[in-house]
């Protein structure tokens, strides 16, 4: 089963549920993986250390036009959809932003004057870890400056493989990387807090979600901070309320400094527990 | 003309609650709020919604099964591995289609078209300081990047219009094309952050694109007092690596009470020990 912890906003705490999660899960001896999917911040390896197996690098391929081979025609120019080529045929230029390219072909295929050679870029990385009794670390890691984090997003997670719980720790948003994440689950935990921009960006969340046809339920953190305003709309929406995690200074100290609550504290166990149980069972239903 | 950034690598440090009481303080200015995926700052600054303009975020290519002769080409040709063979018929994934037209443009029979995504939009109107610039990305849809720089080049455009000489940036997380839109020609680069593992993690790589682009930071440190060890450890940085700390925001009730009014904190408790902070921070930005 493949279980996504996403959110809209940021920082509502998707790697604090992860990584109880998966914690839970190993102490339970559950043949799982953790996957961190938010490659641009990827804050996983901060609070659980596994021992490093393996590293492999991820690329796209980049278009280089040759100025010698190119007869200005502007196909590629034409057929880019990403405006990733500049193109100036009255000063005889030609040239391919590569920051601004998808790798999607499309230039090579217009081109007839086999003007263009494709050559690989560094995108990011993707590192196994192995943790516990035969569980898994897998962290995806742009290279800071890469537009698009998708290509390492989508190795990590077919690096994960199909073990019983395999866990990806969400990008924020609900653009590219959410989706490219998300798409992938067979359940959705959307975590979020009962604060006005807390509901504004669930309400966002669970429509691109819905999208997506996936089955879904949602974990409110740090609650007593806010007001109920988030309770009446998931009731309204008749959305699963999977647990409140209350706000406690003492536990945002030991999160902080890189500790797990659940490691050190048996309610917040007991808590991650009862929640593992709860998505467990939705496979089921 | 002055644009100012805030930006932070992880979400959730503080971007909005710090831009949105800027903003507050500042006379004749606009605020854009580049946080497509998760636009919030309209919530605090409630503007007067005079415009809205629909944005293209691409297109998705779909394949019109009467044409298709099953030949195979736009599968063997997309590299996002967006299209399948499945009970006797060639689709496309929504979700994994990048909207790059080649499999359209192969398609021997003519049989695919793109549809256009085009429920995304951007707005422009006043509030109470000045102009605001924002977006709305339609849930599904993707490119924010995109959508990032026409919030900053109409914010751009707004100023030079009304003659306003400051731009406040409230930035999206993480360090990717939404990131690195909203920071791309920017005077200076506020980076929020707050002292746990994650926060400070995410500080060095989000001041690392700062740098990439040469725009000058300085640090406010968010609920400083939450953990001693990483406030030390994130002000040892700062001088390491010789970063202006203009800013220690206690962590304050204050804060929340203001956003469930849909104030800002300096509006709402002026006298609060978080919003005495902002002001020190307000004038250390615009005073110097």
């Amino acid at each position: 089963m493949k279980i996504a912890i996403a959110s809209g906003k940021g920082g509502t705490g998707k790697t604090f549920v992860s990584t109880n999660l998966f914690w839970v899960a190993s102490q339970k001896g559950i043949d799982c993986v953790l996957t961190d999917c938010d490659a641009e911040e990827p804050n996983v390896a901060e609070f659980l250390a596994g021992e490093e197996e393996q590293v492999e690098e991820v690329y796209q391929q980049v278009p280089v036009i040759d100025p010698k081979k190119c007869t200005f025609c502007g196909k590629c120019y034409e057929y880019c959809s990403y405006n990733a080529i500049l193109y100036l045929p009255e000063r005889r230029m030609i040239q391919v932003q590569p920051d601004l390219c998808h790798d999607c072909g499309a230039c090579s295929y217009a081109c007839q004057a086999g003007a263009i050679t494709e050559h690989p870029k560094l995108l990011g990385r993707v590192t196994h870890a192995a943790y516990g009794i035969g569980q898994q670390l897998i962290e995806g890691r742009v290279e800071v400056g890469i537009y698009t984090p998708v290509p390492v997003i989508t190795r990590a997670i077919h690096e994960a493989g199909n073990r019983e719980l395999v866990f990806f720790d969400s990008p924020p948003g609900i653009s590219c990387p959410f989706i490219a994440t998300v798409d992938r689950a067979d359940y959705v935990v959307l975590v979020s807090e009962p604060t006005p921009f807390g509901l504004h960006d669930l309400q966002l969340s669970v429509a691109t979600v819905r999208k997506l046809s996936k089955p879904f339920g949602v974990v409110i953190n740090r609650a007593g901070l806010g007001d109920d305003a988030i309770y009446r709309w998931l009731e309204q929406e008749s959305i699963p309320l999977l647990l409140e995690i209350p706000f406690d200074r003492e536990i945002a100290r030991i999160y902080a400094e890189g500790g797990l609550p659940s490691a050190v504290n048996s309610s917040y166990r007991e808590m991650f527990s009862r929640l593992l149980t709860q998505i467990i069972q939705k496979r089921v239903s | 003309m002055r644009q100012i950034v805030i930006i932070s690598g992880k979400g959730g440090t503080g971007k909005t609650t710090l831009s949105a009481a800027l903003a507050a303080m500042g006379k004749e200015l606009t605020v854009a709020d580049c946080d497509v995926d998760a636009a919030n700052l309209h919530l605090l600054l409630q503007p007067s919604d005079e415009s809205r303009h629909p944005f293209s975020t691409g297109a998705k290519a779909v394949i019109d099964q009467q044409l298709c002769t099953q030949c195979g080409a736009c599968m063997d040709a997309c590299r996002f591995d967006a299209i399948r063979y499945q009970d006797d018929r060639y689709t496309i994934s929504e979700t994994s289609c990048d909207g790059c037209r080649l499999c359209m443009r192969i398609c021997p029979a003519g049989a695919i078209h793109m549809i256009e995504s085009n429920g995304s939009y951007w707005t422009t109107g006043t509030f109470r300081n000045g102009w605001m610039v924002h977006a709305r990305l339609e849930p599904g849809e993707e490119n924010s990047g995109k959508l990032v720089n026409v919030v900053r080049e109409q914010s751009r455009l707004l100023s030079e219009k009304k003659g306003v000489d400051t731009i406040l940036i409230d930035g999206p997380p993480g360090t990717g094309c939404s990131a690195i839109s909203a920071l791309s020609g920017a005077d200076l680069a506020l980076l929020v952050t707050e002292p746990s593992r994650s926060g400070f993690h995410d500080l060095k790589r989000v001041k690392q694109l700062a740098d990439g682009f040469q725009i000058p930071s300085a640090v406010v440190i968010n609920k400083y007092d939450l953990n001693g060890k990483l406030l030390d450890e994130i002000e040892e940085w700062c001088r390491q690596e010789n970063i202006p700390l203009i800013g220690k925001i206690p962590f304050d009730p204050a804060v929340v009470e203001a956003m469930l009014q849909c104030r800002t904190v300096v509006e709402w408790a002026p006298r609060s020990a978080a919003a005495g902070e902002i002001v020190a921070i307000h004038r250390q930005i615009f005073q110097s």
